[in-house]
């Protein structure tokens, strides 16, 4: 199973984003769309710190509890 | 919290589950040996540091950053980050694309595996070009090209052990603590300060003035591989803690060393160390006069002007772009062309070069210069290396 899948767009926006992009290095629509979406969405997750283990967040703190840090 | 760069914040540290596997394979594996800059490398990006890089970039990424400051997928990425091997020592190791190789240091320890998934040639001269702007050898840039192999290894890398440091472990935070630390410390916008150099009036002048708009300030020192002469990592950190200890606000102020190594790409280098400090959590990033700069390779705000290459949306952390600052005797304090109306006769400025004769000679700096517990320390250097040369 392919790990891309389709998603369909209004063809005047799709011409947009073409002119939107255009020497900006950007390869083509389709990546722009990726890091546009993948920025939001990055953006609406809950924030988490690295999923981070019981045992490592106490290592963690304790390091910067040393460094006068916390 | 600001997001890392692409989106996520990359891990390729070894799960217990992959130790298990790649330690059953490493016997079979081809190796490769890694020189110091790739040793930082590996960690950078296993760490999330060069996130949204998982390896070594393939022909495709690399060329897209060497043309356009951008990886293939078009997110911004201004600097080479490849492994480098002899075309000779590939072919009497029969690498190929797909096998996994060890990368070990030149005592022998194995610190993290490569899927190799691109093997290419590259014109040393064309990186050079584009990245370094120059071809002469004298830049250390150039100087590193020509003494590494003539082809590329691209491919995702999982990091087995980290390196050891012998110095400063504790001063040494990955992205997600210092995530966590500003997490805990509710600071919402943080301003990173890089420096190889000890921190002088001018260099504490623009962080304080970012500190009057930010919540905190992160001072994060490259502590990787540096030229010959710059102050060696002990005495810099040295100067460090003297600083903060006497002159910053201790709830407001955190320091950490980031492992990269310099690659004196100045402009290309500034977006870069920006990119990696917006993946430490940092939302904002000092960029002085001639930043990662050597020699005059580049104009004193090219390190400034190429941000505008860029939209804000798509680097993510703010750039502060601060003039040369100095003491002003006629406005007794310190200022910068943007503020101070004075004639340069009333600047206090002091060349790298006088500075050594100073220091050499066992004269304090002056205070309007650098404070003088930092001087001492320079002092202090300068008189070991001299005893240690003399004898």
């Amino acid at each position: 199973m392919s790990d891309r899948v389709s998603i369909k767009i209004p063809r005047p926006l799709y011409v947009r984003l073409q002119q939107v992009i255009g020497d900006s290095g950007f390869s083509s629509p389709t990546d722009f769309i990726v890091f546009v979406l993948r920025d939001l969405v990055g953006s609406l997750e809950p924030e988490k710190v690295g999923e981070l283990s019981d045992d490592e967040l106490v290592a963690i703190r304790k390091k910067l509890e040393n460094l006068g840090y916390l | 919290m600001i997001k890392a760069h692409g989106g996520r914040l990359i891990s390729r540290i070894a799960t217990e589950a992959e130790q298990e596997r790649w330690r059953a394979e490493l016997p079979a594996l081809k190796h490769v040996t890694l020189n110091r800059r790739e040793l930082s490398d590996i960690e950078m990006i296993a760490t999330g540091a060069m996130s949204p890089l998982e390896g070594f970039m393939d022909q495709r990424d690399y060329e897209h950053v060497c043309e356009h400051g951008r990886l293939a997928n078009g997110i911004p990425w201004t600097i080479p980050i490849t492994l480098a091997a002899s075309s000779e020592l590939i072919a009497a190791e029969g690498i190929q694309s797909g096998h996994n190789v060890a990368l070990q240091s030149d005592d022998g320890t194995v610190y993290a595996v490569l899927e190799v998934s691109d093997i290419y040639k590259v014109d040393k001269e064309r990186e050079a070009l584009t990245v370094l702007k120059t071809t002469d050898t004298a830049h250390p840039g150039v100087a590193y090209l020509q003494k590494t192999g003539d082809t590329y290894l691209g491919g995702r890398i999982t990091m087995l052990q980290r390196p050891v440091h012998a110095e400063f472990e504790d001063f040494r935070l990955d992205p997600r603590e210092t995530r966590f630390l500003f997490k805990e410390k509710g600071w919402d916008t943080i301003a990173a300060f890089q420096t190889r150099n000890p921190i002088h009036r001018a260099h504490e002048y623009l962080q304080k003035c970012a500190l009057e708009l930010v919540d905190a300030m992160l001072i994060h020192p490259i502590m990787g591989e540096t030229k010959f002469d710059d102050i060696p990592a002990d005495v810099r950190l040295e100067c460090y803690n003297a600083l903060l200890k006497g002159y910053y606000p201790a709830g407001r102020v955190a320091m950490s060393i980031l492992p990269a190594a310099m690659r004196y790409a100045g402009p290309r280098e500034a977006v870069f160390h920006a990119i990696v400090r917006k993946n430490y959590g940092c939302t904002h990033f000092i960029v002085g006069r001639d930043h990662a700069g050597v020699g005059g390779y580049y104009g004193t705000y090219d390190a400034h002007r190429i941000f505008e290459e860029f939209e804000a949306l798509e680097i993510g952390i703010t750039p502060l772009f601060f003039d040369h600052a100095f003491f002003c005797h006629s406005c007794q304090n310190m200022a910068s062309q943007k503020t101070c109306p004075h004639d340069s006769d009333q600047h206090v400025f002091l060349s790298g070069t006088r500075i050594r004769e100073m220091l050499s000679r066992g004269e304090s700096l002056p205070p309007e210069f650098t404070r003088p517990e930092i001087s001492e320390i320079l002092q202090r250097h300068y008189s070991n290396e001299s005893a240690s040369v003399a004898s």
